[in-house]
Protein backbone atom coordinates (compact mmCIF):
# COMPACT_ATOMS: atom_id res chain seq x y z
CA UNK A 1 0.00 0.00 0.00
CA UNK A 2 1.45 3.33 -1.25
CA UNK A 3 1.80 5.80 1.02
CA UNK A 4 -0.51 8.78 1.91
CA UNK A 5 -0.79 12.37 0.56
CA UNK A 6 -0.67 13.51 4.04
CA UNK A 7 2.69 11.92 5.90
CA UNK A 8 1.23 12.45 9.04
CA UNK A 9 -1.47 9.99 8.43
CA UNK A 10 0.48 7.14 7.97
CA UNK A 11 2.22 8.06 10.81
CA UNK A 12 -0.89 7.94 13.16
CA UNK A 13 -1.75 4.66 11.67
CA UNK A 14 1.27 2.97 12.13
CA UNK A 15 1.46 4.50 15.77
CA UNK A 16 -1.77 2.30 16.17
CA UNK A 17 -0.26 -0.84 14.74
CA UNK A 18 2.63 -0.25 16.95
CA UNK A 19 0.44 -0.80 19.62
CA UNK A 20 -0.70 -3.55 18.53
CA UNK A 21 2.33 -5.43 18.41
CA UNK A 22 3.77 -4.26 21.91
CA UNK A 23 0.25 -5.80 23.04
CA UNK A 24 0.41 -8.84 20.95
CA UNK A 25 3.91 -8.88 22.92
CA UNK A 26 2.74 -8.57 26.28
CA UNK A 27 -0.09 -10.92 26.09
CA UNK A 28 2.74 -13.61 25.11
CA UNK A 29 5.11 -12.58 27.35
CA UNK A 30 2.01 -12.85 30.22
CA UNK A 31 0.54 -15.92 29.37
CA UNK A 32 4.37 -17.69 29.20
CA UNK A 33 4.93 -15.92 32.44
CA UNK A 34 1.56 -16.63 34.47
CA UNK A 35 1.35 -20.78 33.27
CA UNK A 36 5.27 -20.68 34.79
CA UNK A 37 4.45 -19.11 38.14
CA UNK A 38 1.58 -21.64 38.22
CA UNK A 39 3.65 -24.98 37.49
CA UNK A 40 6.32 -23.32 39.70
CA UNK A 41 4.82 -21.96 42.37
CA UNK A 42 6.39 -18.53 41.89
CA UNK A 43 4.63 -16.16 43.43
CA UNK A 44 6.97 -13.55 42.40
CA UNK A 45 6.79 -14.18 38.57
CA UNK A 46 2.66 -14.13 39.31
CA UNK A 47 3.26 -11.00 40.69
CA UNK A 48 4.75 -9.67 37.71
CA UNK A 49 1.84 -10.32 35.49
CA UNK A 50 -0.24 -9.22 37.69
CA UNK A 51 1.49 -5.84 37.46
CA UNK A 52 1.98 -6.09 33.58
CA UNK A 53 -1.90 -6.41 33.00
CA UNK A 54 -1.60 -2.45 34.30
CA UNK A 55 0.86 -1.60 31.30
CA UNK A 56 -1.70 -3.61 29.13
CA UNK A 57 -4.55 -1.72 29.81
CA UNK A 58 -2.86 1.34 29.71
CA UNK A 59 -1.89 0.56 25.77
CA UNK A 60 -5.33 -0.34 25.35
CA UNK A 61 -6.79 2.52 26.70
CA UNK A 62 -3.95 4.51 24.61
CA UNK A 63 -5.09 2.62 21.62
CA UNK A 64 -8.47 3.56 21.94
CA UNK A 65 -7.85 7.34 22.14
CA UNK A 66 -5.48 7.26 18.87
CA UNK A 67 -8.02 4.90 16.80
CA UNK A 68 -11.15 7.49 17.63
CA UNK A 69 -9.15 10.82 17.38
CA UNK A 70 -7.89 9.53 14.15
CA UNK A 71 -11.71 8.87 12.96
CA UNK A 72 -12.33 12.15 13.97
CA UNK A 73 -9.37 13.95 12.79
CA UNK A 74 -9.38 11.66 9.25
CA UNK A 75 -12.25 9.69 8.57
CA UNK A 76 -10.41 7.18 7.13
CA UNK A 77 -11.87 4.98 4.33
CA UNK A 78 -11.06 1.60 2.99
CA UNK A 79 -8.45 -0.49 4.47
CA UNK A 80 -7.87 2.27 6.39
CA UNK A 81 -11.19 2.69 7.99
CA UNK A 82 -10.90 -1.25 8.52
CA UNK A 83 -7.52 -1.41 10.11
CA UNK A 84 -8.78 1.03 12.57
CA UNK A 85 -11.79 -0.53 13.31
CA UNK A 86 -10.06 -3.44 13.59
CA UNK A 87 -7.22 -2.29 15.74
CA UNK A 88 -9.88 -1.33 18.23
CA UNK A 89 -11.38 -4.94 18.48
CA UNK A 90 -7.91 -6.55 17.87
CA UNK A 91 -6.40 -4.47 21.45
CA UNK A 92 -9.70 -5.49 23.23
CA UNK A 93 -9.27 -8.56 22.15
CA UNK A 94 -5.83 -8.60 24.02
CA UNK A 95 -6.68 -7.05 26.79
CA UNK A 96 -9.07 -9.82 27.45
CA UNK A 97 -6.02 -12.42 27.13
CA UNK A 98 -4.07 -9.76 29.46
CA UNK A 99 -6.96 -10.16 31.94
CA UNK A 100 -7.04 -14.27 31.64
CA UNK A 101 -3.22 -14.45 32.31
CA UNK A 102 -3.77 -12.56 35.51
CA UNK A 103 -6.26 -14.18 36.55
CA UNK A 104 -3.95 -17.58 36.35
CA UNK A 105 -1.59 -15.56 37.95
CA UNK A 106 -3.89 -14.71 40.97
CA UNK A 107 -4.62 -18.55 41.59
CA UNK A 108 -1.00 -19.09 41.87
CA UNK A 109 -1.03 -19.14 45.65
CA UNK A 110 -3.98 -20.69 46.27
CA UNK A 111 -2.87 -23.91 44.03
CA UNK A 112 0.24 -23.92 46.63
CA UNK A 113 3.23 -25.67 46.46
CA UNK A 114 3.89 -29.25 44.84
CA UNK A 115 0.28 -29.95 45.12
CA UNK A 116 -0.04 -30.61 40.87
CA UNK A 117 0.91 -33.73 40.21
CA UNK A 118 3.55 -33.96 37.25
CA UNK A 119 2.07 -35.78 34.69
CA UNK A 120 -0.77 -32.49 35.24
CA UNK A 121 1.79 -30.03 35.31
CA UNK A 122 2.73 -31.81 31.88
CA UNK A 123 -0.37 -31.17 30.27
CA UNK A 124 -1.19 -27.96 31.46
CA UNK A 125 2.65 -26.94 30.27
CA UNK A 126 1.56 -28.68 26.83
CA UNK A 127 -1.27 -26.87 26.55
CA UNK A 128 0.19 -23.12 27.36
CA UNK A 129 2.85 -23.95 24.69
CA UNK A 130 0.16 -24.54 22.12
CA UNK A 131 -1.82 -21.08 23.45
CA UNK A 132 1.63 -19.29 23.50
CA UNK A 133 2.41 -20.41 19.77
CA UNK A 134 -0.64 -18.88 19.04
CA UNK A 135 -0.49 -15.94 20.09
CA UNK A 136 2.91 -15.05 19.34
CA UNK A 137 1.45 -16.47 15.89
CA UNK A 138 -1.41 -14.47 15.39
CA UNK A 139 0.58 -11.09 16.14
CA UNK A 140 3.26 -12.29 13.70
CA UNK A 141 0.78 -12.71 10.98
CA UNK A 142 -0.74 -9.54 11.48
CA UNK A 143 2.67 -7.56 11.73
CA UNK A 144 3.94 -9.40 8.66
CA UNK A 145 0.11 -8.90 7.00
CA UNK A 146 -0.01 -12.51 6.06
CA UNK A 147 -3.67 -13.71 5.72
CA UNK A 148 -3.35 -16.79 4.49
CA UNK A 149 -1.32 -18.07 7.29
CA UNK A 150 -3.99 -16.54 9.73
CA UNK A 151 -6.71 -19.54 8.10
CA UNK A 152 -4.66 -22.59 9.50
CA UNK A 153 -4.02 -20.47 12.36
CA UNK A 154 -7.00 -20.44 13.22
CA UNK A 155 -7.64 -24.38 12.74
CA UNK A 156 -5.24 -25.03 14.94
CA UNK A 157 -7.06 -23.53 18.00
CA UNK A 158 -9.12 -26.87 17.96
CA UNK A 159 -5.95 -28.40 19.58
CA UNK A 160 -5.77 -26.42 22.23
CA UNK A 161 -9.53 -27.21 22.91
CA UNK A 162 -8.47 -31.28 22.72
CA UNK A 163 -5.66 -30.62 25.01
CA UNK A 164 -8.55 -29.08 27.50
CA UNK A 165 -10.20 -31.35 27.38
CA UNK A 166 -7.88 -34.14 28.29
CA UNK A 167 -6.58 -32.03 30.91
CA UNK A 168 -10.07 -31.77 32.20
CA UNK A 169 -10.51 -35.19 32.39
CA UNK A 170 -7.51 -35.68 34.60
CA UNK A 171 -8.43 -33.12 36.97
CA UNK A 172 -11.84 -35.20 37.73
CA UNK A 173 -10.05 -38.08 38.42
CA UNK A 174 -7.69 -36.71 40.62
CA UNK A 175 -10.48 -34.75 42.15
CA UNK A 176 -12.29 -38.44 42.07
CA UNK A 177 -9.41 -40.21 43.82
CA UNK A 178 -8.98 -37.99 46.82
CA UNK A 179 -11.59 -34.99 47.74
CA UNK A 180 -8.53 -33.44 49.57
CA UNK A 181 -7.10 -32.12 45.98
CA UNK A 182 -10.37 -30.50 44.73
CA UNK A 183 -9.57 -27.00 45.69
CA UNK A 184 -5.97 -27.01 43.70
CA UNK A 185 -7.58 -29.06 41.36
CA UNK A 186 -10.83 -26.32 40.66
CA UNK A 187 -7.97 -23.47 40.49
CA UNK A 188 -6.03 -25.57 37.87
CA UNK A 189 -9.40 -26.22 36.29
CA UNK A 190 -9.86 -22.81 36.11
CA UNK A 191 -6.49 -21.65 34.92
CA UNK A 192 -6.82 -24.59 31.83
CA UNK A 193 -10.22 -23.02 31.18
CA UNK A 194 -8.24 -19.40 31.10
CA UNK A 195 -5.74 -21.01 28.52
CA UNK A 196 -8.52 -22.11 26.46
CA UNK A 197 -10.26 -18.97 26.34
CA UNK A 198 -7.18 -17.02 25.39
CA UNK A 199 -7.21 -19.57 22.39
CA UNK A 200 -10.77 -18.13 21.77
CA UNK A 201 -9.50 -14.74 21.49
CA UNK A 202 -6.86 -15.46 19.20
CA UNK A 203 -9.55 -17.33 17.25
CA UNK A 204 -11.15 -13.56 17.21
CA UNK A 205 -7.94 -11.61 16.71
CA UNK A 206 -7.22 -13.79 13.43
CA UNK A 207 -10.37 -13.12 12.35
CA UNK A 208 -10.46 -9.28 12.70
CA UNK A 209 -6.42 -9.86 11.27
CA UNK A 210 -7.88 -11.05 8.36
CA UNK A 211 -10.93 -8.73 7.97
CA UNK A 212 -8.33 -5.71 8.16
CA UNK A 213 -6.04 -7.31 5.46
CA UNK A 214 -8.34 -8.46 2.74
CA UNK A 215 -12.07 -7.01 3.27
CA UNK A 216 -13.84 -10.31 3.97
CA UNK A 217 -14.44 -12.73 6.59
CA UNK A 218 -12.47 -16.09 7.39
CA UNK A 219 -14.62 -18.70 6.02
CA UNK A 220 -17.11 -20.53 8.44
CA UNK A 221 -15.43 -22.97 10.94
CA UNK A 222 -17.40 -26.24 12.00
CA UNK A 223 -18.38 -26.04 15.16
CA UNK A 224 -16.30 -27.30 17.90
CA UNK A 225 -16.61 -29.50 20.70
CA UNK A 226 -16.46 -28.56 24.69
CA UNK A 227 -16.45 -30.05 27.95
CA UNK A 228 -19.68 -30.13 28.12
CA UNK A 229 -19.69 -33.64 26.67
CA UNK A 230 -16.71 -34.45 28.58
CA UNK A 231 -19.09 -33.94 31.69
CA UNK A 232 -21.82 -36.24 30.08
CA UNK A 233 -19.74 -39.18 29.27
CA UNK A 234 -17.70 -39.17 32.57
CA UNK A 235 -21.02 -38.91 34.50
CA UNK A 236 -22.30 -41.96 32.72
CA UNK B 1 -17.77 -15.17 17.83
CA UNK B 2 -20.12 -15.31 15.76
CA UNK B 3 -19.20 -15.91 11.59
CA UNK B 4 -20.94 -15.69 8.71
CA UNK B 5 -19.89 -16.85 5.12
CA UNK B 6 -19.85 -14.57 2.40
CA UNK B 7 -22.49 -15.93 1.00
CA UNK B 8 -24.85 -15.29 4.55
CA UNK B 9 -23.56 -11.60 4.26
CA UNK B 10 -24.40 -11.21 0.84
CA UNK B 11 -28.04 -13.08 1.84
CA UNK B 12 -28.07 -10.43 4.89
CA UNK B 13 -27.12 -7.15 2.41
CA UNK B 14 -29.52 -8.06 -0.20
CA UNK B 15 -31.89 -5.82 0.41
CA UNK B 16 -29.79 -3.03 0.39
CA UNK B 17 -28.34 -3.45 -3.08
CA UNK B 18 -31.76 -4.71 -4.57
CA UNK B 19 -30.80 -4.61 -8.35
CA UNK B 20 -32.64 -2.10 -9.30
CA UNK B 21 -33.86 -1.40 -13.27
CA UNK B 22 -31.66 1.04 -14.89
CA UNK B 23 -33.11 4.54 -15.38
CA UNK B 24 -30.64 5.60 -17.51
CA UNK B 25 -27.60 4.01 -19.30
CA UNK B 26 -24.39 4.81 -20.52
CA UNK B 27 -22.97 3.01 -23.65
CA UNK B 28 -19.54 3.38 -24.53
CA UNK B 29 -19.86 7.15 -24.08
CA UNK B 30 -17.07 9.41 -25.20
CA UNK B 31 -16.59 13.00 -25.38
CA UNK B 32 -14.35 15.26 -27.06
CA UNK B 33 -13.19 19.22 -26.47
CA UNK B 34 -11.95 19.59 -29.41
CA UNK B 35 -8.84 18.03 -29.74
CA UNK B 36 -8.88 16.80 -26.47
CA UNK B 37 -10.32 13.73 -25.29
CA UNK B 38 -12.27 13.64 -22.29
CA UNK B 39 -14.27 10.42 -21.79
CA UNK B 40 -12.69 7.40 -22.94
CA UNK B 41 -15.83 5.08 -23.58
CA UNK B 42 -17.92 4.76 -20.45
CA UNK B 43 -19.76 2.14 -20.19
CA UNK B 44 -22.56 2.66 -16.95
CA UNK B 45 -26.06 2.10 -15.45
CA UNK B 46 -27.69 4.73 -13.38
CA UNK B 47 -30.46 2.66 -11.14
CA UNK B 48 -34.04 3.77 -10.87
CA UNK B 49 -35.05 5.58 -7.44
CA UNK B 50 -31.70 5.57 -6.36
CA UNK B 51 -29.17 7.52 -5.78
CA UNK B 52 -25.85 7.13 -7.84
CA UNK B 53 -22.53 9.39 -6.90
CA UNK B 54 -19.94 10.04 -9.29
CA UNK B 55 -16.07 9.87 -7.64
CA UNK B 56 -13.03 10.69 -8.92
CA UNK B 57 -10.04 13.37 -8.86
CA UNK B 58 -10.34 16.28 -10.41
CA UNK B 59 -10.86 16.29 -13.93
CA UNK B 60 -11.63 12.87 -14.29
CA UNK B 61 -14.52 13.29 -16.30
CA UNK B 62 -17.57 13.28 -13.68
CA UNK B 63 -19.42 16.61 -14.57
CA UNK B 64 -18.39 16.34 -18.24
CA UNK B 65 -20.33 12.37 -17.58
CA UNK B 66 -23.05 14.11 -15.79
CA UNK B 67 -23.80 16.72 -18.71
CA UNK B 68 -24.00 13.91 -21.19
CA UNK B 69 -27.12 12.88 -19.28
CA UNK B 70 -29.09 15.79 -20.05
CA UNK B 71 -27.31 16.65 -23.22
CA UNK B 72 -26.10 19.86 -21.21
CA UNK B 73 -23.20 19.48 -23.40
CA UNK B 74 -25.02 20.33 -26.65
CA UNK B 75 -24.24 23.94 -24.86
CA UNK B 76 -20.61 23.83 -25.34
CA UNK B 77 -19.43 24.52 -28.65
CA UNK B 78 -16.02 22.46 -29.28
CA UNK B 79 -17.94 19.47 -27.54
CA UNK B 80 -18.72 16.11 -29.44
CA UNK B 81 -20.19 13.50 -27.50
CA UNK B 82 -19.90 9.33 -28.91
CA UNK B 83 -21.16 6.27 -28.14
CA UNK B 84 -25.12 6.51 -26.34
CA UNK B 85 -26.86 7.47 -23.87
CA UNK B 86 -30.24 5.86 -23.07
CA UNK B 87 -33.04 6.95 -21.07
CA UNK B 88 -35.76 4.50 -20.51
CA UNK B 89 -33.86 2.44 -23.06
CA UNK B 90 -34.30 5.19 -25.53
CA UNK B 91 -31.18 7.35 -27.29
CA UNK B 92 -31.44 10.71 -25.75
CA UNK B 93 -28.99 11.65 -28.65
CA UNK B 94 -31.89 10.55 -31.24
CA UNK B 95 -32.31 13.49 -33.71
CA UNK B 96 -36.27 13.33 -33.23
CA UNK B 97 -35.66 14.04 -29.13
CA UNK B 98 -37.07 17.16 -28.01
CA UNK B 99 -34.31 18.39 -25.86
CA UNK B 100 -36.00 20.91 -23.82
CA UNK B 101 -38.60 18.04 -22.95
CA UNK B 102 -35.30 16.20 -22.58
CA UNK B 103 -34.19 18.35 -19.45
CA UNK B 104 -37.42 18.54 -17.84
CA UNK B 105 -37.30 14.99 -17.68
CA UNK B 106 -33.58 14.75 -16.40
CA UNK B 107 -33.36 17.98 -14.25
CA UNK B 108 -29.84 19.76 -13.06
CA UNK B 109 -28.78 21.54 -9.73
CA UNK B 110 -25.25 22.51 -10.06
CA UNK B 111 -22.25 23.76 -8.05
CA UNK B 112 -23.44 26.89 -7.40
CA UNK B 113 -26.56 27.56 -6.11
CA UNK B 114 -27.75 29.78 -9.29
CA UNK B 115 -31.73 31.18 -8.42
CA UNK B 116 -33.13 33.15 -11.11
CA UNK B 117 -32.95 37.26 -10.48
CA UNK B 118 -36.56 36.98 -9.93
CA UNK B 119 -38.72 35.98 -6.77
CA UNK B 120 -38.70 32.83 -5.17
CA UNK B 121 -42.37 32.23 -6.50
CA UNK B 122 -41.31 32.99 -9.99
CA UNK B 123 -38.48 31.01 -9.54
CA UNK B 124 -40.13 27.76 -8.45
CA UNK B 125 -42.91 28.44 -11.59
CA UNK B 126 -40.54 29.10 -14.03
CA UNK B 127 -40.28 25.61 -15.17
CA UNK B 128 -44.09 24.64 -15.09
CA UNK B 129 -44.67 27.79 -17.29
CA UNK B 130 -42.07 27.01 -19.48
CA UNK B 131 -43.30 23.70 -20.19
CA UNK B 132 -46.59 24.37 -20.25
CA UNK B 133 -47.61 22.38 -16.89
CA UNK B 134 -49.61 24.78 -14.86
CA UNK B 135 -52.19 26.99 -16.66
CA UNK B 136 -54.13 28.76 -13.47
CA UNK B 137 -53.10 30.51 -10.93
CA UNK B 138 -54.27 28.10 -8.08
CA UNK B 139 -52.38 25.39 -10.16
CA UNK B 140 -48.59 27.63 -10.15
CA UNK B 141 -49.74 28.36 -6.25
CA UNK B 142 -49.79 24.72 -5.64
CA UNK B 143 -46.72 23.66 -7.34
CA UNK B 144 -44.65 26.03 -5.79
CA UNK B 145 -46.09 25.08 -2.37
CA UNK B 146 -45.48 20.94 -3.16
CA UNK B 147 -42.15 21.46 -4.59
CA UNK B 148 -40.99 24.02 -1.95
CA UNK B 149 -42.34 22.05 0.80
CA UNK B 150 -40.59 18.62 -1.29
CA UNK B 151 -37.73 20.91 -1.03
CA UNK B 152 -37.88 21.40 2.75
CA UNK B 153 -37.74 24.74 2.12
CA UNK B 154 -41.58 25.74 1.96
CA UNK B 155 -41.22 26.75 5.59
CA UNK B 156 -38.40 28.74 6.13
CA UNK B 157 -39.69 30.98 2.91
CA UNK B 158 -43.85 30.95 3.25
CA UNK B 159 -44.17 34.35 4.27
CA UNK B 160 -41.69 35.55 1.83
CA UNK B 161 -42.37 33.73 -1.52
CA UNK B 162 -42.29 37.30 -3.65
CA UNK B 163 -38.91 38.40 -2.34
CA UNK B 164 -35.84 38.11 -4.50
CA UNK B 165 -34.80 34.40 -4.88
CA UNK B 166 -31.08 35.47 -4.44
CA UNK B 167 -31.61 37.13 -1.16
CA UNK B 168 -32.18 33.75 0.43
CA UNK B 169 -28.89 32.19 2.51
CA UNK B 170 -26.57 29.85 0.36
CA UNK B 171 -28.16 26.83 1.34
CA UNK B 172 -31.37 28.35 1.12
CA UNK B 173 -30.91 29.34 -2.13
CA UNK B 174 -29.53 25.45 -3.39
CA UNK B 175 -32.42 24.21 -1.71
CA UNK B 176 -34.58 26.61 -3.76
CA UNK B 177 -32.96 25.05 -7.01
CA UNK B 178 -33.82 21.51 -5.96
CA UNK B 179 -37.20 22.75 -5.93
CA UNK B 180 -37.23 24.78 -9.13
CA UNK B 181 -35.77 21.22 -10.73
CA UNK B 182 -38.59 19.07 -9.19
CA UNK B 183 -40.86 21.74 -9.72
CA UNK B 184 -41.36 20.17 -13.59
CA UNK B 185 -41.74 16.49 -12.18
CA UNK B 186 -38.54 15.29 -13.70
CA UNK B 187 -37.83 11.47 -13.38
CA UNK B 188 -33.98 11.90 -12.69
CA UNK B 189 -32.03 14.92 -11.08
CA UNK B 190 -28.36 15.29 -11.75
CA UNK B 191 -26.49 17.03 -9.05
CA UNK B 192 -22.58 18.35 -9.18
CA UNK B 193 -21.09 18.99 -6.13
CA UNK B 194 -24.17 20.14 -4.92
CA UNK B 195 -22.95 21.23 -1.50
CA UNK B 196 -19.53 22.46 -2.27
CA UNK B 197 -20.71 25.80 -1.50
CA UNK B 198 -22.53 25.08 1.54
CA UNK B 199 -21.80 24.82 5.50
CA UNK B 200 -22.59 21.81 7.44
CA UNK B 201 -25.71 22.49 8.40
CA UNK B 202 -26.97 23.13 5.30
CA UNK B 203 -25.24 20.19 3.86
CA UNK B 204 -26.82 17.67 5.87
CA UNK B 205 -30.42 19.40 4.73
CA UNK B 206 -29.28 18.85 1.48
CA UNK B 207 -28.50 15.54 1.89
CA UNK B 208 -31.55 14.69 4.11
CA UNK B 209 -33.45 15.79 1.14
CA UNK B 210 -31.68 13.50 -1.20
CA UNK B 211 -32.09 10.60 1.06
CA UNK B 212 -35.93 11.63 0.81
CA UNK B 213 -35.94 12.42 -3.17
CA UNK B 214 -34.85 9.29 -3.97
CA UNK B 215 -38.37 7.75 -3.24
CA UNK B 216 -39.29 8.82 -6.56
CA UNK B 217 -36.58 10.51 -8.12
CA UNK B 218 -33.39 8.83 -9.79
CA UNK B 219 -30.51 10.77 -8.70
CA UNK B 220 -26.92 11.01 -9.96
CA UNK B 221 -24.38 13.15 -7.93
CA UNK B 222 -21.29 13.98 -8.17
CA UNK B 223 -19.01 15.10 -4.77
CA UNK B 224 -15.81 15.24 -4.02
CA UNK B 225 -16.87 14.42 -0.32
CA UNK B 226 -15.98 10.88 0.05
CA UNK B 227 -18.44 10.88 3.19
CA UNK B 228 -21.09 13.13 1.93
CA UNK B 229 -20.77 9.79 -1.31
CA UNK B 230 -20.89 7.26 1.71
CA UNK B 231 -23.62 8.80 3.28
CA UNK B 232 -26.37 9.72 0.68
CA UNK B 233 -25.48 7.31 -2.00
CA UNK B 234 -26.91 3.16 -3.19
CA UNK B 235 -23.88 3.09 -5.51
CA UNK B 236 -20.51 4.68 -6.47
CA UNK B 237 -18.81 5.21 -9.64
CA UNK B 238 -15.29 5.90 -9.77
CA UNK B 239 -13.88 8.12 -12.60
CA UNK B 240 -10.20 8.12 -12.93
CA UNK B 241 -8.51 9.92 -16.69
CA UNK B 242 -11.82 10.20 -18.24
CA UNK B 243 -12.58 6.12 -17.46
CA UNK B 244 -15.02 4.32 -15.08
CA UNK B 245 -12.55 2.49 -12.89
CA UNK B 246 -15.23 0.68 -10.95
CA UNK B 247 -18.65 1.05 -9.91
CA UNK B 248 -20.56 -0.88 -7.15
CA UNK B 249 -22.54 -1.00 -4.24
CA UNK B 250 -21.87 2.04 -2.33
CA UNK B 251 -21.25 0.18 1.10
CA UNK B 252 -18.56 -2.35 -1.07
CA UNK B 253 -16.35 0.82 -2.47
CA UNK B 254 -15.95 2.56 0.89
CA UNK B 255 -14.93 -0.72 2.99
CA UNK B 256 -13.30 -2.63 0.05
CA UNK B 257 -13.00 -1.54 -3.20
CA UNK B 258 -11.86 -3.99 -5.83
CA UNK B 259 -9.75 -1.13 -8.07
CA UNK B 260 -6.13 -0.07 -6.72
CA UNK B 261 -7.05 3.73 -8.04
CA UNK B 262 -10.28 3.35 -6.34
CA UNK B 263 -8.68 2.42 -2.60
CA UNK B 264 -5.87 5.27 -3.52
CA UNK B 265 -8.55 8.42 -4.17
CA UNK B 266 -11.03 7.35 -1.31
CA UNK B 267 -7.85 6.38 1.36
CA UNK B 268 -6.12 9.35 -0.12
CA UNK B 269 -3.25 8.32 -1.49
CA UNK B 270 -3.31 9.66 -4.61
CA UNK B 271 -0.18 11.98 -5.64
N1 LIG C 1 -15.89 23.37 -21.61
C1 LIG C 1 -14.74 22.70 -21.71
N2 LIG C 1 -13.86 23.00 -22.69
C2 LIG C 1 -12.71 22.31 -22.81
N3 LIG C 1 -12.32 21.32 -22.01
C3 LIG C 1 -13.15 20.98 -21.00
C4 LIG C 1 -14.39 21.65 -20.80
N4 LIG C 1 -15.00 21.10 -19.73
C5 LIG C 1 -14.16 20.14 -19.28
N5 LIG C 1 -13.06 20.06 -20.04
C6 LIG C 1 -11.94 19.12 -19.85
O1 LIG C 1 -12.44 17.80 -19.75
C7 LIG C 1 -11.81 17.07 -18.71
C8 LIG C 1 -12.86 16.59 -17.71
O2 LIG C 1 -13.44 17.74 -17.08
P1 LIG C 1 -14.64 17.64 -16.07
O3 LIG C 1 -15.09 19.02 -15.80
O4 LIG C 1 -15.64 16.68 -16.57
O5 LIG C 1 -13.90 17.03 -14.80
P2 LIG C 1 -14.47 16.78 -13.34
O6 LIG C 1 -14.24 15.35 -13.03
O7 LIG C 1 -15.86 17.28 -13.23
O8 LIG C 1 -13.50 17.68 -12.46
P3 LIG C 1 -13.81 18.54 -11.15
O9 LIG C 1 -13.85 17.57 -10.05
O10 LIG C 1 -12.61 19.43 -11.04
O11 LIG C 1 -15.09 19.28 -11.36
C9 LIG C 1 -10.81 18.01 -18.11
O12 LIG C 1 -9.54 17.71 -18.65
C10 LIG C 1 -11.25 19.38 -18.54
O13 LIG C 1 -10.16 20.24 -18.70
MG1 LIG D 1 -16.80 18.87 -12.13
Amino acid sequence: MGEHTVSSFDEELEHIDRLIRDMGDLSGAMTRASTNALLESDNALAQRVISDDTIMDAKQRELDERAITLIAKRQPMAQDLRSVVGAIRMASDLERIGDLAKNIAKRVGAVGQGATPRSLAHSIDAMASLVLQQVNGVVEHYVRRNPEALVHLRDEDEKIDIQYTSVFRELLTYMMEDPRNITSCTHLLFCAKNLERIGDHVTNIAENAYYVMTGSQLPVQRPKLDETQVTAEAGS
Amino acid sequence: MNMLTDAAVEETLQPLYKPAASKMTGKDVTVHYGEKQALFGVNLEVPEKQVMALIGPSGCGKSTFLRCLNRMNDTIDICRVGGSILLDGEDIYDPRIDVVELRARVGMVFQKPNPFPKSIYENVAYGPRIHGLAWKKSEFDEVVETSLQKAGLFNEVKDRLHEPGTGLSGGQQQRLCIARAIAVSPEVILMDEPCSALDPIATAKVEELIDELRQNYTIVIVTHSMQQAARVSQRTAMFHLGNLVEEGPTEKMFTNPDDKRTQDYITGRFG
